[in-house]
């Protein structure tokens, strides 16, 4: 602490107009300072306010301000966004894919054989075109590679937006598997009021629908089976190793729709409930 | 401590040589006993009585700590940092007898009652940031008498250390520690004992006191800087 003034650090009020609220948010947002000064007093001494009570009032009205649209402007990255993202990213591979196939097979017709999907693609888009005919397949060649691409930037977009919209299921299961649940489910909120018993088979509709119809065994998970602490454990635990890790992810679902903070608690929790079912009946 | 609390009207003076000037013991419609609370404009659907606000020590860490006999070395009208003020249900009692709250939760929806909560105390300032930052904040933040921090996170040592800077070479840090946050599976006698060892790096603790039956495996500190 110091208690004289210094010359480096700068108030969030300073080149401020009052009343300017956006730009309050911004400095608020934005700027740093290494320690705290007497604030109030600065404020006072640039003119910036009348008095410590005409300062406070400033400062109550300009973080109320900043707070309001931060928590707005994050909330706009909702869940319905990440719905919109996860299935443009599914159509954009499924589509890239798809045309990959019928760049391979239309360049084997023409030029001499070689790999097929995506990576086939890339190659062929690096041809030097001979012709009208070539061009159009090395064109689209070049429409595979960069769907491709947006795909994976859909794919990271999502994996960012789900860590934001649901912290604590993204922690979880890995952000991959929370989009893909929020997304399955058809949003943050209809997860939450799942039963943890329907969390497990998500994803899982049709082999549900065959034992429904007494067609197939139950069942003993869905889309999380892609986590590891399903897919990795034996076979014989499988089925407690998913229900364990579904009643984890929907405590972690209604929280962060409910609450919304962040409960690190949860992983290790679930690390231990794990390391149970694995190691039992071991030794 | 019931001795000092027994059917007390006063106009909130304190009444318990622990308990700040606008913090009291008062008796709420039929109930018997006496119960903690600060004058200002309810918050969470608890009980009032006249301008006067049930604190209620199983919604709050602080309330609990007063009810629990702890001297929290915090007066009436002083200047205080609050970490982890989540949707303000303790910021807003203490901003009740405070002369302003800077209140830090780095979660998003929290924040969005913070703000309904701060509509009706111009004195409780929401900050929407990361308390493991300060320096995200310290352009906005003044010096203080006192840091209250619940942040309920792994290394809440290390969170208490980084805000010292905030705190009068007089003033106090009032620390909760959840034992679950730093270990689950730890014994949480174990888990304090390490969490005050960091802590003694900078702050000497004048006091701990757990707060069950209020909140279980919860450790309230007191401590000043070094
Ligand atoms: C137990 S709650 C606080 C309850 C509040 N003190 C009350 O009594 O009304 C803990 C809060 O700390 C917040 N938190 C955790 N880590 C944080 C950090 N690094 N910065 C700011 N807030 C944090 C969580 O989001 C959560 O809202």
């Amino acid at each position: 602490m110091t208690d004289g003034p210094s010359t480096e650090e700068r108030g969030w009020f300073e080149g401020l107009t009052r009343g300017d609220l956006d730009g309050a948010r911004e400095a608020i947002e934005t700027g740093t300072a290494e320690s705290p000064e007497n604030w109030p007093t600065r404020a006072v001494a640039a003119g910036f306010a009348a008095d410590a009570a005409d300062y406070y009032d400033a400062l109550g009205e300009a973080t109320r301000h900043a707070a309001r649209e931060g928590v707005a402007e994050r909330e706009l990255s909702d869940d319905q966004q990440l719905i919109h993202a996860i299935r443009a990213m599914d159509d954009a591979e499924r589509t890239a894919n798809e045309l990959a196939e019928r760049v391979a097979e239309w360049a084997g017709s023409r030029f001499e054989e070689g790999e097929a999907g995506i990576e086939g693609a890339r190659v062929i888009a690096e041809r030097e075109p001979h012709g009208p005919g070539d061009e159009r397949v090395t064109d689209l060649a070049a429409r595979v590679v960069d769907l491709d691409a947006e795909a994976a930037r859909l794919r990271a977009f999502t994996e960012r937006t789900a860590g934001s919209v649901a912290p604590n299921l993204a922690a979880l299961a890995g952000p991959a598997l929370a989009a893909r649940l929020i997304a399955l489910a058809g949003g943050l909120k209809t997860l939450a009021r799942k039963p943890s018993g329907t969390l497990q088979v998500l994803g899982a509709e049709e082999a549900l629908f065959a034992h429904l119809r007494g067609q197939a065994t139950s069942p003993k998970h869905g889309v999380i089976y892609t986590h590891e602490y399903v897919r990795g454990t034996r076979p014989g635990e499988r089925g407690s190793a998913a229900r364990a890790l579904a009643g984890k992810l929907s405590i972690a679902a209604r929280i962060d729709h409910y609450a919304g903070d962040r409960r690190p608690e949860l992983e290790k929790e679930l690390d231990a409930r794990i390391e149970r079912i694995r190691t039992r009946g071991e030794s | 401590m019931s001795d000092d609390r027994s059917g007390s009207t006063d106009d909130g003076s304190g009444n318990s040589p622990s308990l700040p000037t606008g913090v009291t013991y008062r008796e709420f419609g039929d109930e018997s006993e006496a119960r903690l609370a600060t004058r200002g404009r309810p918050v969470y659907g608890e009980r009032t009585e006249g301008e006067w606000r049930l604190w209620d020590p199983r919604r709050s860490k602080v309330g609990a700590m007063y009810e629990k006999g702890l001297d929290l070395r915090l007066g009436g009208g002083k200047k205080v940092l609050y970490l982890g003020a989540a949707s303000g249900t303790t910021a807003s009692h203490v901003a009740d007898f405070s002369r302003c709250v800077y209140a830090v939760e780095f979660a998003a929806r929290p924040v969005r009652d913070l703000v309904g909560v701060a509509e009706d105390r111009s004195n409780l300032f929401p900050l929407l940031e990361d308390a493991r930052k300060p320096a995200s904040y310290a352009h906005v933040v003044e010096p203080v008498d006192a840091l209250i921090q619940d942040v309920a996170t792994r290394g809440q040592a290390g969170v208490a250390r980084a805000n010292q800077r905030f705190l009068a070479d007089d003033g106090v840090l009032i620390l909760t520690v959840k034992a679950r946050s730093e270990d689950v599976t730890g014994d949480p006698a174990d888990v304090f004992e390490s969490v005050l060892a960091d802590l003694r790096e900078a702050y000497e603790v004048l006091d701990t006191e757990r707060l069950e039956p209020f909140h279980d495996a919860h450790l309230a500190v007191v401590a000043r800087p070094r």
